[in-house]
């Protein structure tokens, strides 16, 4: 009986990110999805997506993300992931495999020898789109029982969420609105900032973290700017460079941010009226009682 | 000091070889094609959030660069690797230029002729080894089992490193 609302069964891909230092992101998400209705059937075979090679060789990325590909397809489940770089990676290559048949052929060559082939028979979604198009808002709305009305928060979607258009287009990467309708439903406002859709500069951390680091700063200050309580992300690598990596850059340009960073399932919890330990919020690097304080009032 | 510079031209005049064949090499490679159809409006460059705070980093001046066949600098430069692959390059571009994968066939191309960042090799030893990017320590395994998490997934080590031998990634691992 436990699964009395299941209506939407995905196979549930993690990634590496999210294992390895965003634990946080995956208790908060199971929790909510299961109060949701949403089902994840685990991907006990799955490897990296792929994206983190790409840089090195295309084709390893192809084929390391056709592989998921290939495992879900067996399970005959779409994907839903957690991590915008995976989403990105993995739904550009099943477009691209389903449409380029010269890619294809090339790709399944190499599958055949680890006894696999690529059919194109499911989809791939980032949890957003999927809360969007597939479980709808209305459901969500339902489910909030604790409106968070008090709450002025900002988002970062993250470029992966959105780009490139090609492979994504489910909304406006230059002016997203999802992620912001997604948490007005909780009842908290979603505030505008300057640069919304600008990069949180991850990827390029371990190539010039002066960089990195100085793309994040700017969007903290600018977040900071328009009075937002916290910030919320809904990609582990976004949210390293915001939590983990806030109080470095306060040290590195001796300025103060102090702004909680909450995965959008940790927000989305709260309003369902989950407790801060069943959201794991207390794994978070920047101390977040502040705004859990606002919450009790 | 300026005119001095000015009066010793001699040191600035470096012969830059020209690879008229570099650009048809990036053309083949998948996504490399829009190469031809950059018109220089630096639309990329300004949209690219490094390029806002890199002094080497220009996705239109790369892009120049390998249309005018400047393969010895373009592909051993380490401002190359300081694209975050948002992909707002290509989204803007009014010409349809795959910048950003344009970009990455050029990093794919230095990868080839042996300049590949230490992170790149490590990922790639990474997975080819567990299936993962980064390895994840064993104290993760415990504490998903402790909070009732489900284990997490053990992908086939051989088939892994079966798909990365076919796809060149060994020849990345002896380096």
């Amino acid at each position: 009986m436990k699964n009395r609302l299941v209506q939407l069964r995905y196979a549930f891909f993690l990634g590496c990110t999210i294992p390895y230092r965003v634990s946080s992101y995956e208790i908060s998400a199971r929790k909510v999805f299961d109060k949701l209705g949403i089902e994840l059937v685990e991907m006990p075979d799955a490897n990296c997506c792929g994206l983190p090679v790409d840089p090195a060789d295309h084709e390893m990325m192809l084929a390391l993300s056709a592989r998921n590909l290939c495992l879900a397809e067996q399970q005959n489940l779409n994907i839903i992931t957690l991590c915008t770089g995976c989403a990105t990676t993995m739904r550009k290559t099943n477009k691209l495999l389903k449409t380029d048949k010269v890619m294809r052929d090339k790709i399944n060559d190499i599958l055949r020898q680890v006894g696999m082939e690529f059919k194109g028979t499911i989809e791939v979604k980032h949890m957003v789109q999927a809360l969007k198009e597939d479980l709808g808002f209305e459901k969500i709305k339902n489910a909030v029982q604790r409106p968070l009305s008090s709450l002025k928060v900002a988002e970062h979607g993250g470029c992966h969420l959105l780009r490139p258009v090609k492979f994504m287009g489910w909304d406006n990467p230059e002016d997203p609105e999802t992620l912001k309708n997604l948490i007005e439903l909780t009842g908290a406002k979603c505030l505008d900032y300057a640069d919304e859709a600008e990069c949180c500069g991850y990827t390029v951390i371990a190539i010039d973290d002066k960089v990195a680091l100085q793309l994040t700063r700017e969007k903290l200050s600018h977040i900071k700017e328009v009075g937002a309580q916290a910030l919320i992300t809904v990609c582990p690598s976004c949210h390293l460079m915001f939590d983990v990596n806030q109080s470095r850059i306060e040290r590195a340009f001796n300025e103060t941010y102090k702004l909680p960073v909450l995965h959008y399932t940790q927000l989305l919890g709260l309003a369902m009226g989950m407790t801060p330990d069943e959201l794991a919020i207390k794994e978070l690097r920047v101390d977040p009682s502040s705004i859990l304080e606002t919450l009790k009032t | 000091m300026t005119e001095k510079t000015a009066e010793t031209p001699s040191k600035n005049v470096e012969p830059t070889r020209v690879d008229p064949s570099f650009k048809y090499e990036v053309m083949k490679e998948h996504d490399g094609e829009t190469l031809k159809t950059c018109f220089q409006c630096g639309t990329c460059t300004s949209s690219c959030p490094t390029a806002r705070f890199s002094s080497s980093y220009r996705p239109r001046t790369v892009l120049r660069m390998a249309q005018l066949g400047l393969r010895e600098k373009v592909l051993p430069s380490s401002a190359l690797w300081l694209c975050t692959a948002c992909f707002t390059c290509t989204d803007r571009c009014p010409q349809g230029v795959e910048v950003a994968s344009v970009l990455r066939v050029l990093r794919n191309l230095a990868v080839k002729s042996g300049e590949v960042p230490l992170i790149y090799k490590e990922l790639v030893a990474s997975i080819n080894e567990t299936g993962y990017a980064y390895k994840i320590p064993e104290i993760r395994h415990k504490k998903r089992e402790e909070i009732g998490l489900p284990p997490l997934p053990k992908p086939r080590t051989t088939h892994i490193a079966k798909l990365v031998e076919l796809t060149h990634g060994s020849k990345l691992l002896k380096r």
